[in-house]
């Protein structure tokens, strides 16, 4: 691959899930409303889609204030982790054959890697903010992202069993006869929920907690870094639908009458909207509900299901 | 697990149903006729203003939004040399209504009174003034009130005994 | 490859000094991070790529929060900070750094012997590594399994309070129940 080619694939996922991610602000606002017996937004533009303009400008002319009493500089710096390490992570998702930005053979653990890197920008923006609601919200942030990273990753080693392999290329190409689905359903399970957790959303969205923490960590900011944290939520979304397609979903692979990357995409927007589904539907957990549905239901789950997958994946090849 | 799916299916049903939402400037909104929105002053079947002055509703109104003075014609009829409402802290209790005896002052149907001025809020007697009977058609304060004041002469009023006479010594 | 190796040691040494220097410990744990991620990127280029995404999952992403996390449940703020300034004085760090740059400086000759030893350039896989830790060193995986199980139950144990199901009233009178 030449290095034309390899800047014209970075540029194209950049653009693609960044206009993915502000789009989802009109589709999330939609869909709820739609599930709310609502219409959602359907003024500004064709069937309301120019909302996700007027909602850019005005996070862009919004004062951009940073407190007297926060850490300034990594209150600047916290949400551009968010941003940066999810679309870090999006370097490694297998699109289409040969449309990957970086086809690592340790993909998985890159991936694993920059969702745990994520953390930061909750903690650091919680403690720099210097208020008791972000600080609060930093603190649940960490210990639930901690505690769900764990469950990410151990979920995901059934799937590296079978595929023996930790490329994700590799991992879709080893999809070609059966979707991990059906041999990995626990494993796909509680990969989706810690995803839920690690990207905070609804009804893990413990960390902001309006009705209790106003907006948890991120409560002082405002404009255009807000905007990132926004942003970064609905990236967040993107990448954990896109990689639950790539680990469990076939990737690619569908049909030939459609071509592989619009199979990815659709399967993709089908997750996303059954992450909007969830806002839409289930409440949230206490706190110390979730932290010990982790430690004290998923861990065993999640062990008892690498047990099983090693012991079947031995005996099938004995 | 298997009832939050279900709560989840039930949700994703709803993308079916019929929406409740009214796309307001395009279909308007069914208002019953006692809402209580924008506040008029209404007037007699002759065309006279049926407000008398007698400041009930500023009295009764809980934050103090109405301001008038009353003054009289030549004839002794009365009525509000100006008449102020301050929309801008008007909560449409519709206490001013109950109040007033005259059956003067109406809330309407209507609330579309958006202004970009807060100032544009206050409205005058000319603003206030419709001509129109509003809820009450037909009645006139004067024919059935006991007083003179142009519309019909004392004791000619229906039901209306006579004025008693105070010079003769009759029953 | 070697300029990507020398560029991401300068990093990770700048990064230590500063995790040393700063007074407030939030500060300095995120240098501390910048520093890890310096080791990873120089694992990378020596050819680890599974030992360099297990440093930033393990250290930067799960260990240096719960320090920052702990810092933050401390609540360290000026006084801190002030107290750190006083302890970093002249005589206390002066010590330490000459012994250091006395080991430097010995390590710089040693480095400076005429034994050109290329970097190694072949990549480890995950499968290699797998396979030397459930080969080679099963003992010491065994041994730190064991290590981490005592950390879990001696976690469980000193977390576990007695569930008191008693109203606060019968807890006075204990006789009447």
């Amino acid at each position: 691959m030449t290095v034309m080619q390899h800047i014209w694939i970075v540029l194209g996922v950049l653009f693609v899930f960044l206009n993915i991610a502000a789009g989802l602000i009109w589709v999330e606002r939609r869909l709820l409303a739609m599930w709310q017996d609502r219409l959602g937004p359907n003024r500004a533009g064709p069937l309301g889609l120019f909302i996700v303009l007027a909602d850019t400008l005005k996070l862009f002319f919004k004062e951009d204030w940073i407190p007297p009493f926060a850490d300034k500089w990594v209150f600047i710096l916290a949400p551009a982790i968010v941003v940066a390490s999810v679309l870090m992570g999006l370097a490694i998702v297998p699109f289409a054959p040969g449309i990957v930005v970086a086809d690592l053979n340790v993909g998985l653990m890159f991936f694993l890697a920059m969702s745990s890197l994520g953390v930061y920008s909750i903690v650091l923006g919680g403690w720099a903010s210097n208020n008791k609601y972000s600080l609060l919200g930093a603190l649940r942030g960490a210990s639930q992202m901690i505690a769900y990273e764990v469950f990410m990753g151990l979920s995901l080693m059934g799937v590296v069993m079978l595929s023996k392999s930790f490329n994700l290329t590799d991992i879709v190409a080893a999809q070609e006869n059966m979707w991990f689905i059906v041999t990995q359903p626990v494993g796909f399970v509680i990969f989706f929920i810690a995803g839920l957790a690690e990207t905070h959303r609804l009804p893990f969205d413990i960390p902001e907690a309006e009705s209790e923490l106003i907006a948890g960590f991120h409560s002082e900011y405002s404009g255009m870094k807000f905007g990132m944290f926004f942003i970064g939520e609905y990236l967040g979304i993107s990448l954990i639908s896109a990689m639950t397609v790539t680990l469990f979903f076939g990737g690619w692979l569908g049909p030939a009458f459609l071509p592989p990357v619009v199979w990815f995409f659709l399967k993709t927007f089908v997750f996303i909207g059954i992450f909007i589904l969830m806002r839409a539907s289930l409440p949230r957990p206490r706190y110390d509900q979730l932290i010990g549905y982790g430690w004290k239901l998923l861990l065993p789950l999640v062990l008892l299901n690498l047990l099983v997958t090693g012991a079947i994946a031995l005996w099938l090849r004995s | 697990m298997i009832s939050h799916l279900r709560t989840m299916w039930l949700v994703f049903i709803h993308l079916f149903k019929k929406k409740v939402t009214i796309e307001y400037p395009e279909k308007r909104v069914e208002l019953p006729p006692r809402w209580r929105g924008r506040i008029v002053l209404t007037k007699d079947p002759d065309g006279g203003e049926r407000c008398v002055g007698c400041y009930l509703c500023a009295a009764a109104c809980p934050v103090d939004c109405i301001a008038l003075q009353a003054t009289e014609t030549e004839e002794g009829r009365r009525y509000p040399e100006f008449f102020r409402i301050n929309f801008s802290r008007c909560i449409f209790c519709g206490y001013c209504e109950e109040a007033c005896p005259t059956y003067a002052i109406q809330l309407i149907p209507d609330f579309e009174m958006a202004e970009y001025k807060r100032q544009d809020l206050v409205y005058e007697k000319e603003d206030l003034l419709i001509n129109s009977q509003g809820k009450y058609p037909g009645y006139n304060f004067y024919n059935v009130a006991g007083l003179d004041a142009g519309v019909k002469e004392k004791g000619k009023g229906k039901d209306e005994e006579k004025p008693v006479d105070v010079k003769s010594l009759l029953p | 490859m070697s300029l990507v190796f020398y560029i991401s040691s300068f990093v990770a040494i700048l990064a230590t000094i500063m995790v040393i220097t700063r007074h407030d410990p939030i500060h300095a744990l995120l240098y501390l991070v910048a520093s890890f991620l310096a080791i990873a990127v120089t694992f990378l280029s020596l050819g680890a790529p599974f030992a360099a995404a297990l440093e930033v999952i393990v250290y930067a992403g799960a260990i240096i929060v719960l320090f920052i996390f702990v810092v933050m449940m401390l609540n360290l703020g000026k006084e801190t900070a002030n107290q750190e300034k006083g302890w970093l004085r002249l005589r206390v760090w002066l010590g330490p750094s000459i012994l250091v740059l006395v080991l430097l400086a010995e390590m710089i000759v040693v480095l400076l012997q005429p034994q050109p030893t290329a970097m190694p350039a072949a990549v480890v896989t995950p499968r290699e590594v797998s396979l030397s830790l459930y080969g080679e060193y099963i003992i010491a995986v065994e041994l730190v399994g064991f290590l981490l199980m005592t950390g879990i139950v001696g976690a469980a144990h000193i977390g576990k309070h007695k569930k008191k199901n008693l109203h606060r009233y019968l807890q006075t009178y204990p006789n009447l129940n």
